[in-house]
Order: C-alpha cells, then structure tokens, then sequence
C-alpha cells in the first residue's frame, strides 16, 4: 500500500503516523508538505493530527483551505481512502469532506487519556478487520473533539450507517457519542481517537492495527 | 474602509465557553445573567471606496473561511 501523510505548519502527530503506516504496510509514506501542489499517487492519504496553524480561527479552519486540500478532495472523489485523525478530521469536516463540526470540549478541558470505542460498522476500509459492536482502546489527546451536526445531518449518518465509533463513554460531549464518522462513499474516515499509537506491544496495545491492515487488504 | 464582520453561534448551538464566562460573571457579584454567548468581531481594512462591492467581498470572505455556517452565523458591516 502506497500511502501520504499530510503535514501542515502545526501538525505534530505525523510522527508516529507515519511510523505506524511504516511498520504495517512495509513501505514508509510519502510526506507532503502542505505548500506541495503535486500529491502523488497513492492508495491511502492521511491527515494527521496536531495544531494546524495554532487552532487559530478555529481547528482546522485554515489548514483547511489550502490548494493542497483540493487535490486530497479530487483524490477522494475518485475513490482513495483518506483518513483524517484528530486535527486531520477537524481539517476535512472544515473542508467539507465530512459533515459537521469538531467544536470546545464540553468541559472546557483538553482530554489526553486512553478511552473505549464501540466499532458501530464494519463496511467501510477502514473498519473491516474489526466485528461490529466490537470495544477496542484507543488513546485521545484533543481539546476540540465536541462532534455537532444538525438533526437532519445526523438522521443521515445514523441512516446510512456512517458513524464508525462511538465513545462507550463519552468524554468530550460529542452528539450521539460519536467518535468517528465516513463520507458518503465511506473511503473517507475522519475520528478523534489516534489509532495509529496502538499498533504494536510496545504502545500497550494492538487495537489501532486492524484499521491500518483492512485499509491495507482493501486495496491491495 | 473598514467592514466589520460578527460571527455569532446559532441558535441552539451549545457554547461551553460562554456558559463558563456566564458563570465567572456571577461568581464575580453580576446578578440577572439570563445566559452569555461567545462570539467572534473581524475588522477589516479594504481599498477603494465603493461599499457595495466592498460589502459583497466581505461577505464572500465571512461566508468561505470567518464562519462555519454549520454552527454560526455572520454579519457585515461597513464601519468607516
């Protein structure tokens, strides 16, 4: 699996993503700045999570207007997966690659702890390797992860079946406890969580490795 | 000239950080705080001295990156 990690001015978890990409896939990933206008072929593009452009204005805001987005938004049109985690799914709901808005925590407080997601589908990429209904770990570390949708928008994902994880308990107050959600054509993940920091023993955990290896079947 | 942009949340749209001011408020001795909403002011410097355009151009920059008319609305104003 070929595969970009996408860096921004602020990004800083691309580290361990591009590590986790390495170690899984066996290629290491293309790192694209985000001043790039050439994104190359890839089957898999990640947003990596950090602080695009300090927050300012608001997470992802501006990151999210940049050229480089318009080529990552032809790349998912024509079907590569994209997977954008914490500052990276803040990046494309502000992009308009998913719906909604990552907004303040409820309470206030930046939350960086190890929590439990409900895998909610199992038909997309990204999810494939684990069994729905399936409690998997996951680390988060993030201020803004409060998910809002309007109700309409909401009725949709839960009827297309496009909430990918819910919190078991929810630690952020995001709507309907979502912790992760797909695009309408499901090749575009965006989660709060970091799945790319539970990938081998040493992290204390392997529950990030299935949505690495599935992402890697499905296109292989 | 310069236009004035207002960005304020919607109706409906759960704002922690005004309710966490609401309450710094009162525990400073303000009494009758029916509720506090954040919002956010931009002031623009723009040349040339047609408003209308000036106004429209604003509008288009509120609309594509000040707001995220998910959960907020916007408003200009041309100030000076």
């Amino acid at each position: 699996m070929k595969s970009a990690v996408v860096v921004f001015p602020g990004s800083n978890r691309e580290r361990d993503m591009i590590a986790a990409l390495e170690k899984i896939s066996g290629h290491r990933p293309a790192v694209i700045w985000h001043g790039d206008h050439d994104l190359p072929k890839v089957d898999l593009i990640v947003i990596p999570g950090g602080f695009s452009y300090g927050d300012y204005l608001r997470s992802g805001a501006i990151a999210a207007r940049e050229p480089i987005m318009d080529g990552i938004r032809r790349e998912a049109e024509r079907g590569v997966a994209v997977l954008g985690v914490c500052n990276g799914f803040q990046i494309l709901c502000e992009a308009g690659l998913l719906p909604g808005v990552l907004m303040r925590n409820a309470g206030l407080r930046f939350i960086c702890k190890e929590v439990e997601l409900r895998v909610e589908t199992t038909a997309s990429a990204f999810t494939a390797g684990y069994s729905k209904g399936q409690v998997v770990r996951s680390p988060v570390a993030h201020g803004d992860g409060n998910y809002r949708a309007d109700d309409e928008t909401l009725a949709r994902l839960k009827g297309e079946d496009r909430i990918a994880f819910r919190y078991i308990s929810n630690p952020n107050g995001s709507i309907d406890d979502i912790a992760g959600i797909l695009s309408e054509k499901r090749n575009i993940l965006g989660m709060m969580p970091h799945p790319e920091n539970l990938i081998e023993p040493l992290n204390g955990g392997l529950d990030g490795r299935p949505l690495f290896e599935s992402a890697l079947r499905a296109v292989a | 000239m310069k236009a004035r942009v207002t960005v304020t949340l919607k109706n409906g749209v759960l704002d922690p950080q005004g309710k966490a001011i609401e309450g710094a408020l009162g525990s400073l001795g303000f009494a009758g705080i029916g509720g506090v909403r954040q919002g956010k002011v931009f002031d623009i410097e723009i040349a040339g001295t047609d408003t209308e355009k000036a106004k429209a151009e604003v509008e288009a920059m509120a609309a594509k990156l000040l707001a995220n008319t998910v959960i907020e609305n916007y408003r200009v104003e041309i100030v000076g």
